[in-house]
Protein backbone atom coordinates (compact mmCIF):
# COMPACT_ATOMS: atom_id res chain seq x y z
CA UNK A 1 0.00 0.00 0.00
CA UNK A 2 2.62 2.37 0.83
CA UNK A 3 5.23 1.47 -1.66
CA UNK A 4 2.46 2.18 -4.43
CA UNK A 5 1.40 5.68 -2.73
CA UNK A 6 4.99 6.15 -3.29
CA UNK A 7 5.16 4.70 -6.78
CA UNK A 8 1.97 7.03 -7.57
CA UNK A 9 3.82 10.31 -5.95
CA UNK A 10 6.93 9.85 -7.48
CA UNK A 11 6.60 10.96 -10.96
CA UNK A 12 4.89 14.11 -9.95
CA UNK A 13 6.92 15.00 -7.46
CA UNK A 14 10.33 14.49 -9.75
CA UNK A 15 8.03 16.99 -12.24
CA UNK A 16 7.46 19.32 -9.45
CA UNK A 17 11.33 19.46 -8.74
CA UNK A 18 12.20 19.37 -12.47
CA UNK A 19 9.56 23.00 -12.68
CA UNK A 20 11.17 24.39 -9.52
CA UNK A 21 15.19 23.94 -11.18
CA UNK A 22 13.37 25.94 -13.99
CA UNK A 23 11.54 28.24 -11.59
CA UNK A 24 14.58 29.47 -9.26
CA UNK A 25 17.48 31.22 -11.27
CA UNK A 26 14.46 32.93 -13.43
CA UNK A 27 13.05 33.71 -10.13
CA UNK A 28 16.12 35.14 -8.82
CA UNK A 29 16.85 36.87 -11.85
CA UNK A 30 13.70 38.45 -12.00
CA UNK A 31 14.51 39.83 -8.38
CA UNK A 32 17.73 40.89 -9.09
CA UNK A 33 15.57 42.61 -12.38
CA UNK A 34 12.99 44.55 -9.75
CA UNK A 35 15.25 45.46 -7.25
CA UNK A 36 17.69 47.68 -9.60
CA UNK A 37 14.54 49.47 -11.46
CA UNK A 38 12.86 49.97 -8.55
CA UNK A 39 15.37 52.59 -6.99
CA UNK A 40 15.88 54.16 -10.79
CA UNK A 41 12.20 54.40 -11.45
CA UNK A 42 11.06 55.72 -7.71
CA UNK A 43 12.39 58.87 -7.84
CA UNK A 44 11.47 59.86 -11.23
CA UNK A 45 7.80 59.30 -11.60
CA UNK A 46 6.56 62.86 -10.91
CA UNK A 47 8.75 64.04 -13.31
CA UNK A 48 7.04 62.72 -16.05
CA UNK A 49 3.79 63.64 -16.28
CA UNK A 50 3.15 67.45 -17.99
CA UNK A 51 -0.36 68.38 -17.35
CA UNK A 52 -1.85 67.15 -20.59
CA UNK A 53 -4.08 65.13 -20.46
CA UNK A 54 -3.83 62.20 -23.17
CA UNK A 55 0.22 62.68 -22.51
CA UNK A 56 -0.51 61.83 -18.84
CA UNK A 57 -2.96 58.81 -19.77
CA UNK A 58 -0.78 57.38 -21.38
CA UNK A 59 2.66 58.05 -19.47
CA UNK A 60 0.73 56.75 -16.43
CA UNK A 61 -0.02 53.49 -18.57
CA UNK A 62 3.41 53.28 -19.26
CA UNK A 63 5.01 53.87 -15.57
CA UNK A 64 2.73 51.24 -14.65
CA UNK A 65 3.52 48.93 -16.81
CA UNK A 66 7.09 48.81 -16.59
CA UNK A 67 7.20 49.38 -12.62
CA UNK A 68 6.77 46.29 -10.28
CA UNK A 69 5.46 46.18 -6.71
CA UNK A 70 2.34 44.52 -4.62
CA UNK A 71 -1.19 46.64 -5.75
CA UNK A 72 -0.70 48.52 -2.08
CA UNK A 73 2.33 50.44 -3.67
CA UNK A 74 0.62 51.70 -6.90
CA UNK A 75 -1.98 52.88 -4.37
CA UNK A 76 0.52 55.11 -2.53
CA UNK A 77 2.26 56.24 -5.51
CA UNK A 78 -0.46 56.44 -7.10
CA UNK A 79 -1.99 58.74 -4.45
CA UNK A 80 0.78 60.57 -3.75
CA UNK A 81 0.85 61.48 -7.83
CA UNK A 82 -2.81 62.91 -7.17
CA UNK A 83 -1.23 65.11 -4.60
CA UNK A 84 1.07 66.89 -7.11
CA UNK A 85 -1.98 67.56 -9.34
CA UNK A 86 -1.33 64.30 -11.70
CA UNK A 87 -4.94 64.06 -13.78
CA UNK A 88 -7.16 60.90 -11.75
CA UNK A 89 -6.96 59.71 -15.31
CA UNK A 90 -3.51 59.28 -15.66
CA UNK A 91 -3.55 58.06 -11.71
CA UNK A 92 -5.97 55.17 -12.56
CA UNK A 93 -4.04 53.74 -15.63
CA UNK A 94 -1.11 54.23 -13.78
CA UNK A 95 -2.74 52.17 -10.80
CA UNK A 96 -4.37 48.89 -13.50
CA UNK A 97 -1.67 48.75 -15.47
CA UNK A 98 0.88 48.61 -12.69
CA UNK A 99 -1.09 45.22 -11.17
CA UNK A 100 -2.09 44.27 -15.06
CA UNK A 101 0.75 44.49 -17.02
CA UNK A 102 4.17 44.27 -16.08
CA UNK A 103 7.35 44.05 -18.76
CA UNK A 104 9.95 43.46 -15.97
CA UNK A 105 7.93 40.14 -15.89
CA UNK A 106 7.48 39.22 -19.56
CA UNK A 107 10.55 36.54 -19.78
CA UNK A 108 8.86 34.55 -16.50
CA UNK A 109 5.74 34.77 -17.58
CA UNK A 110 6.35 34.04 -21.85
CA UNK A 111 8.81 31.14 -20.14
CA UNK A 112 5.64 29.77 -18.20
CA UNK A 113 2.88 30.90 -20.57
CA UNK A 114 4.25 31.48 -23.85
CA UNK A 115 5.52 34.14 -25.65
CA UNK A 116 2.01 34.88 -27.65
CA UNK A 117 -0.07 34.51 -24.45
CA UNK A 118 2.54 36.97 -22.51
CA UNK A 119 2.60 39.54 -24.94
CA UNK A 120 -1.29 39.36 -26.32
CA UNK A 121 -2.29 39.72 -22.34
CA UNK A 122 0.49 42.37 -21.76
CA UNK A 123 -0.86 44.43 -24.84
CA UNK A 124 -4.06 43.98 -23.87
CA UNK A 125 -4.04 44.85 -20.53
CA UNK A 126 -2.43 48.32 -21.42
CA UNK A 127 -5.24 49.20 -23.75
CA UNK A 128 -7.96 47.92 -20.92
CA UNK A 129 -6.22 50.11 -18.16
CA UNK A 130 -6.44 53.04 -20.22
CA UNK A 131 -9.89 52.41 -21.24
CA UNK A 132 -10.71 51.64 -17.69
CA UNK A 133 -9.18 54.77 -16.76
CA UNK A 134 -10.95 56.43 -18.98
CA UNK A 135 -14.85 54.68 -17.71
CA UNK A 136 -14.02 55.06 -14.07
CA UNK A 137 -13.27 59.06 -14.07
CA UNK A 138 -16.54 59.10 -16.38
CA UNK A 139 -18.29 57.33 -14.34
CA UNK A 140 -17.61 59.35 -11.49
CA UNK A 141 -18.18 62.51 -12.31
CA UNK A 142 -21.48 61.54 -13.37
CA UNK A 143 -22.00 60.21 -10.04
CA UNK A 144 -21.07 63.81 -9.14
CA UNK B 1 40.34 5.17 -32.66
CA UNK B 2 37.14 3.80 -33.83
CA UNK B 3 33.59 5.76 -33.64
CA UNK B 4 32.60 4.24 -29.94
CA UNK B 5 35.74 5.06 -28.40
CA UNK B 6 35.75 8.89 -29.93
CA UNK B 7 31.65 8.99 -28.18
CA UNK B 8 33.30 7.43 -25.04
CA UNK B 9 36.05 9.80 -25.30
CA UNK B 10 34.31 13.18 -26.21
CA UNK B 11 33.57 15.09 -23.32
CA UNK B 12 29.93 16.16 -22.99
CA UNK B 13 29.20 20.09 -23.51
CA UNK B 14 26.86 21.30 -21.43
CA UNK B 15 24.44 23.86 -22.54
CA UNK B 16 23.25 26.25 -20.39
CA UNK B 17 19.71 26.57 -20.12
CA UNK B 18 18.16 29.99 -20.88
CA UNK B 19 16.56 30.59 -17.28
CA UNK B 20 20.59 30.28 -16.15
CA UNK B 21 21.15 32.59 -18.77
CA UNK B 22 19.16 35.29 -17.39
CA UNK B 23 20.33 34.48 -14.24
CA UNK B 24 24.32 35.14 -15.39
CA UNK B 25 23.04 38.47 -17.51
CA UNK B 26 21.29 40.06 -14.09
CA UNK B 27 24.75 38.81 -12.25
CA UNK B 28 26.74 40.51 -14.96
CA UNK B 29 24.64 43.80 -14.82
CA UNK B 30 25.30 43.98 -11.23
CA UNK B 31 28.68 44.16 -11.52
CA UNK B 32 28.76 46.62 -13.82
CA UNK B 33 26.42 48.81 -11.84
CA UNK B 34 28.94 48.17 -9.06
CA UNK B 35 31.65 48.92 -10.46
CA UNK B 36 29.97 52.33 -12.08
CA UNK B 37 27.25 53.10 -9.19
CA UNK B 38 28.25 51.02 -5.87
CA UNK B 39 25.45 52.83 -3.62
CA UNK B 40 22.95 52.19 -6.27
CA UNK B 41 23.99 48.36 -6.24
CA UNK B 42 24.01 47.96 -2.69
CA UNK B 43 20.82 49.08 -2.42
CA UNK B 44 19.34 47.00 -5.50
CA UNK B 45 21.15 44.02 -3.36
CA UNK B 46 19.28 44.96 0.07
CA UNK B 47 16.19 44.98 -1.61
CA UNK B 48 17.07 41.77 -3.44
CA UNK B 49 17.58 40.05 -0.11
CA UNK B 50 14.71 41.34 2.04
CA UNK B 51 12.20 40.13 -1.21
CA UNK B 52 14.06 36.84 -1.42
CA UNK B 53 13.66 36.11 2.44
CA UNK B 54 9.66 37.03 1.71
CA UNK B 55 9.52 34.80 -0.92
CA UNK B 56 11.53 31.81 0.41
CA UNK B 57 8.28 30.73 2.62
CA UNK B 58 6.21 31.32 -0.42
CA UNK B 59 8.06 29.25 -2.54
CA UNK B 60 7.48 25.95 0.08
CA UNK B 61 4.00 27.09 -0.86
CA UNK B 62 4.04 27.00 -3.94
CA UNK B 63 5.84 23.49 -4.45
CA UNK B 64 2.62 21.55 -2.45
CA UNK B 65 0.70 23.38 -4.70
CA UNK B 66 2.57 22.37 -7.95
CA UNK B 67 2.60 18.70 -6.44
CA UNK B 68 -1.12 18.69 -5.64
CA UNK B 69 -1.73 19.69 -9.70
CA UNK B 70 0.67 16.85 -10.50
CA UNK B 71 -1.02 14.25 -7.97
CA UNK B 72 -4.31 15.83 -8.67
CA UNK B 73 -4.35 15.01 -12.85
CA UNK B 74 -5.34 16.66 -15.95
CA UNK B 75 -8.79 14.90 -16.07
CA UNK B 76 -9.78 16.49 -12.91
CA UNK B 77 -8.31 20.11 -13.69
CA UNK B 78 -10.38 19.91 -16.90
CA UNK B 79 -13.66 18.98 -15.90
CA UNK B 80 -12.86 22.32 -13.24
CA UNK B 81 -11.31 24.64 -15.34
CA UNK B 82 -11.21 22.98 -19.31
CA UNK B 83 -13.17 23.64 -22.04
CA UNK B 84 -16.60 21.63 -20.74
CA UNK B 85 -16.58 23.53 -17.72
CA UNK B 86 -18.86 26.11 -18.53
CA UNK B 87 -19.71 29.19 -16.70
CA UNK B 88 -18.39 27.39 -13.03
CA UNK B 89 -15.62 27.87 -14.83
CA UNK B 90 -15.16 31.29 -15.17
CA UNK B 91 -16.57 31.70 -11.44
CA UNK B 92 -14.14 29.87 -10.54
CA UNK B 93 -11.48 31.48 -12.16
CA UNK B 94 -12.97 34.76 -11.26
CA UNK B 95 -12.97 33.84 -7.91
CA UNK B 96 -9.55 32.47 -7.48
CA UNK B 97 -8.10 35.80 -9.23
CA UNK B 98 -9.03 37.63 -6.00
CA UNK B 99 -8.07 35.02 -3.33
CA UNK B 100 -5.06 33.76 -4.42
CA UNK B 101 -2.31 36.13 -3.41
CA UNK B 102 0.97 36.18 -4.09
CA UNK B 103 3.27 38.24 -6.66
CA UNK B 104 3.25 37.01 -10.27
CA UNK B 105 6.58 35.80 -10.57
CA UNK B 106 5.16 33.02 -8.15
CA UNK B 107 1.76 32.88 -9.90
CA UNK B 108 3.18 32.43 -13.46
CA UNK B 109 4.97 28.66 -12.85
CA UNK B 110 1.38 27.75 -11.02
CA UNK B 111 -0.69 29.27 -13.71
CA UNK B 112 1.96 27.17 -16.63
CA UNK B 113 1.49 24.17 -14.99
CA UNK B 114 -2.38 24.78 -15.06
CA UNK B 115 -2.45 25.49 -18.64
CA UNK B 116 -0.24 22.25 -19.09
CA UNK B 117 -3.36 20.12 -17.92
CA UNK B 118 -6.19 21.93 -20.28
CA UNK B 119 -7.16 25.04 -18.00
CA UNK B 120 -8.77 27.65 -20.49
CA UNK B 121 -6.46 30.50 -21.40
CA UNK B 122 -9.70 32.36 -21.00
CA UNK B 123 -9.59 30.94 -17.44
CA UNK B 124 -5.90 32.26 -16.74
CA UNK B 125 -6.49 35.89 -17.84
CA UNK B 126 -9.73 36.48 -15.54
CA UNK B 127 -6.98 35.17 -12.76
CA UNK B 128 -4.36 37.04 -13.81
CA UNK B 129 -6.75 40.15 -13.93
CA UNK B 130 -8.45 39.76 -11.21
CA UNK B 131 -5.62 39.86 -8.94
CA UNK B 132 -6.39 43.77 -8.88
CA UNK B 133 -9.17 43.07 -6.50
CA UNK B 134 -7.32 42.26 -3.27
CA UNK B 135 -10.04 42.80 0.06
CA UNK B 136 -7.39 43.26 1.96
CA UNK B 137 -6.55 46.39 0.22
CA UNK B 138 -9.45 47.72 0.05
CA UNK B 139 -8.92 50.41 2.92
CA UNK B 140 -5.96 51.78 1.46
CA UNK B 141 -7.28 52.70 -2.04
CA UNK B 142 -10.85 53.49 0.14
CA UNK B 143 -8.32 55.62 2.37
CA UNK B 144 -6.16 57.61 -1.06
CA UNK B 145 -8.93 57.49 -3.28
CA UNK B 146 -12.51 57.65 -1.43
CA UNK B 147 -14.83 54.73 -0.99
CA UNK B 148 -17.24 55.41 -4.36
CA UNK B 149 -13.80 55.57 -6.99
CA UNK B 150 -12.73 51.99 -5.18
CA UNK B 151 -16.15 50.86 -5.63
CA UNK B 152 -16.66 51.75 -9.48
CA UNK B 153 -12.67 50.93 -10.51
CA UNK B 154 -13.22 47.34 -8.44
CA UNK B 155 -16.88 46.76 -10.74
CA UNK B 156 -14.90 47.49 -13.55
CA UNK B 157 -12.17 45.51 -13.20
CA UNK B 158 -14.59 42.21 -12.05
CA UNK B 159 -16.37 43.01 -15.42
CA UNK B 160 -13.76 43.39 -17.99
CA UNK B 161 -11.67 40.03 -16.23
CA UNK B 162 -14.30 38.50 -18.11
CA UNK B 163 -14.27 40.55 -21.90
CA UNK B 164 -10.34 40.14 -21.27
CA UNK B 165 -10.40 36.28 -20.56
CA UNK B 166 -12.80 35.90 -23.58
CA UNK B 167 -10.68 38.73 -25.85
CA UNK B 168 -7.23 36.90 -24.96
CA UNK B 169 -8.59 33.31 -26.10
CA UNK B 170 -10.01 34.80 -29.22
CA UNK B 171 -6.73 36.37 -30.09
CA UNK B 172 -4.79 33.40 -29.01
CA UNK B 173 -7.04 30.92 -31.30
CA UNK B 174 -6.51 33.23 -34.24
CA UNK B 175 -2.39 32.79 -33.98
CA UNK B 176 -2.36 28.96 -33.78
Amino acid sequence: MKSQWYASAGTPLLKTINLFKTVLPILFGMLLLINLLNPLLATHYADWFNGHYLHDTLIGALAGSISFGIPITSYIVGGELVGKGVSLLAVTAFIMAWTTVGVAMLPLEAAFLGKKFALIRNLLNFLFAIILAALTVFTLGLCQ
Amino acid sequence: MNNAEVQTTTPVKKRISNPYKFLLVMLGIYALVGFGKPDLAVVALQGFADMLLRVLPILGVVFVFLFGINIFGPERIKKLLGKESGWKGWLIAAAAGIFISGPPYLLYPMLGELRKQGVRDAFLGVILYNRNVKIPFVPVMVYYFGATYTLVLSTYILLFAFLNGKILELLLARQR
